[in-house]
């Protein structure tokens, strides 16, 4: 059995809240610089141009990287063998409350969604997803997520019949509603099997990925290549203005699923494909 | 996209607003107005009932931005466009009662506000959304005119010099996003 303080908790939260809304991924980064000399959109190279300005402006420290610091998402990877000395719940939120204090940070969250939306002014509650693992580490993955993209989600719920091309039917036209709304070049994360909400939460996971990762079976390593090329002839572009480079990457998480059911899950991230990790 | 930078002054001029055209890059100096979702949802109620606006809106550039908090000794925090798609259920009423000279926001419009965007001869246009903090480098005073409890919400007025944009939908309704697109489009 393990300890560790929920206040050593709190603190590594208003950390990552802060890291990841300032500092640019290092690997979404590079993708930048690389697809800067790919792009074949005059217009689309002066805009990764701007947003390899904009990251290493933000990296400074005084302005956020956009404006929407997101709704702050966790998932929570809980060793067993773990023991906190605190509430865990708590010291989450209370992560969030200092770092989005603390950092500047927007505060983009409302109370209660129809009536009154009154905003918590503090960016709390955070958005938890708990696993328990083996083992006597605590390790968290946050990325806050903007409403620009966030809104352009989809979720289909295909039958069997619908196959491969129903598949990249349905993320076609998630990209192209999301158009230059969820501020292109997008990173596209799909969902493929369980029930309902396991296939949004595996695109939430895929959004989160490294962008220079790939699925571990290279039947979907295939897949998220094919998705990708499809999305980038859509010309949408970086912004929407036109462009070779619709989307960084397209990852893929799967679960098993129902002998009646195909779902599918688009989250869709911005350019700004926002995550960071510790491990206590 | 017209690579030469075209240096405009805000609130626009009947001209300024007039002869932009889809395509055009601009460097905006001058004032804009920063109002959102809520704002523009309290300003249309307010229309609606026949009440007057807190602030006027006559000339104004429309900016859709929720910045996020200042640092202290600097004006703002991070600044980029949001999406403006959202405000188009108020846009229409907006133009036609306020006399606004432009929008600046990310992403597409509904028919009905480019069809009042044209009626009144205004131009749509549009900053690199997630660039905020680039942009906010642009931006010198943030003050807040109306409906401070909104937060980052509230209606202000910003100066701005040498503010970077782009001209998506002009004052005859051409659209940049279509002609951008169209080159690059396989499917």
């Amino acid at each position: 059995m393990r300890e560790i303080q929920a206040e050593h908790i709190a603190e590594a939260v208003k950390n990552l809240c802060i890291q990841a809304c300032y500092h640019l991924p290092d690997d979404v980064y590079k993708a930048f610089v690389r697809l800067k000399e790919t792009e074949k959109s005059p217009s689309g190279k002066l805009i990764f141009e701007d947003l390899i300005k904009n990251a290493d402006i933000a990296r400074q420290g005084e302005f956020p990287l956009c404006q929407d610091t997101g709704m702050t998402v966790l998932f929570v990877e809980i060793g067993q063998d773990v023991h906190i000395n605190g509430s865990l719940e708590e010291a989450l939120h209370e992560g969030v409350r200092r770092g989005y204090t603390e950092g500047y940070l927007r505060k983009s969250v409302v109370a209660e969604p129809l009536f009154e939306r009154i905003n918590t002014k503090d960016n709390t509650p955070a958005f938890i997803h708990y696993k328990i693992t083996q083992g006597d580490r605590l390790t968290i993955r946050m990325a806050p997520k903007g409403a620009g993209s966030e809104n352009k989600s989809m979720l289909k719920m295909l039958v069997p019949a619908d196959g491969m091309e129903g598949v990249k039917k349905t993320v076609l036209e998630a990209v192209k509603l999301a158009g230059p709304n969820s501020c292109p070049p997008m990173v596209v994360g799909v969902g493929l099997g369980g029930t309902m909400e396991i296939a949004a939460l595996n695109a939430k996971k895929a959004c989160m990925r490294d962008v220079d990762s790939q699925n571990s079976d290279e039947r979907y390593a295939k897949l998220e290549q094919e998705l990708l090329e499809l999305v980038n002839k859509t010309g949408i572009g970086p912004q929407g203005l036109g462009g070779s480079n619709t989307a960084v990457k397209v990852h893929v998480e799967w679960s098993p699923t129902h002998i009646a059911c195909l779902p599918v899950a688009v989250n869709i991230n911005c350019h700004a494909a926002r995550h960071a990790e510790i491990t206590l | 996209m017209n690579q030469e930078k075209i240096k405009i002054t805000a609130p626009f001029s009947k001209e300024t607003a007039q002869n932009l055209r889809a395509g055009d890059q601009v460097l905006i100096t001058g004032k804009i107005i920063a109002a959102r979702d809520a704002a523009h949802k309290r300003l249309t109620e307010t229309l609606a009932r026949g009440e007057k606006l807190p602030v006027s809106l006559e000339n104004a550039v429309i900016y859709y931005v929720g910045p996020t908090p200042a640092r202290p000794n600097l004006p703002i925090g991070s600044a980029g466009p949001t999406t403006s798609g959202r405000m188009d259920a108020y846009t229409p009423a907006i133009i036609e009662n306020c006399r606004i000279s432009g929008m600046i926001g990310k992403g597409y419009r509904s028919q009905a506000v480019v069809d009042a965007m044209v009626k009144a001869q205004i131009p749509y246009l549009v900053s690199i959304g997630g660039a905020g903090a680039l942009i906010a480098r642009s931006i010198k005073s943030y003050t807040v005119l109306a409906y401070e409890d909104l937060g980052p919400e509230a209606v202000a007025v910003m100066e701005v010099v040498d503010f970077p944009a782009i001209v998506a939908i002009d004052s005859r309704g051409s659209n940049f996003y279509e002609t951008g697109q169209a080159p690059y489009k396989e499917i």
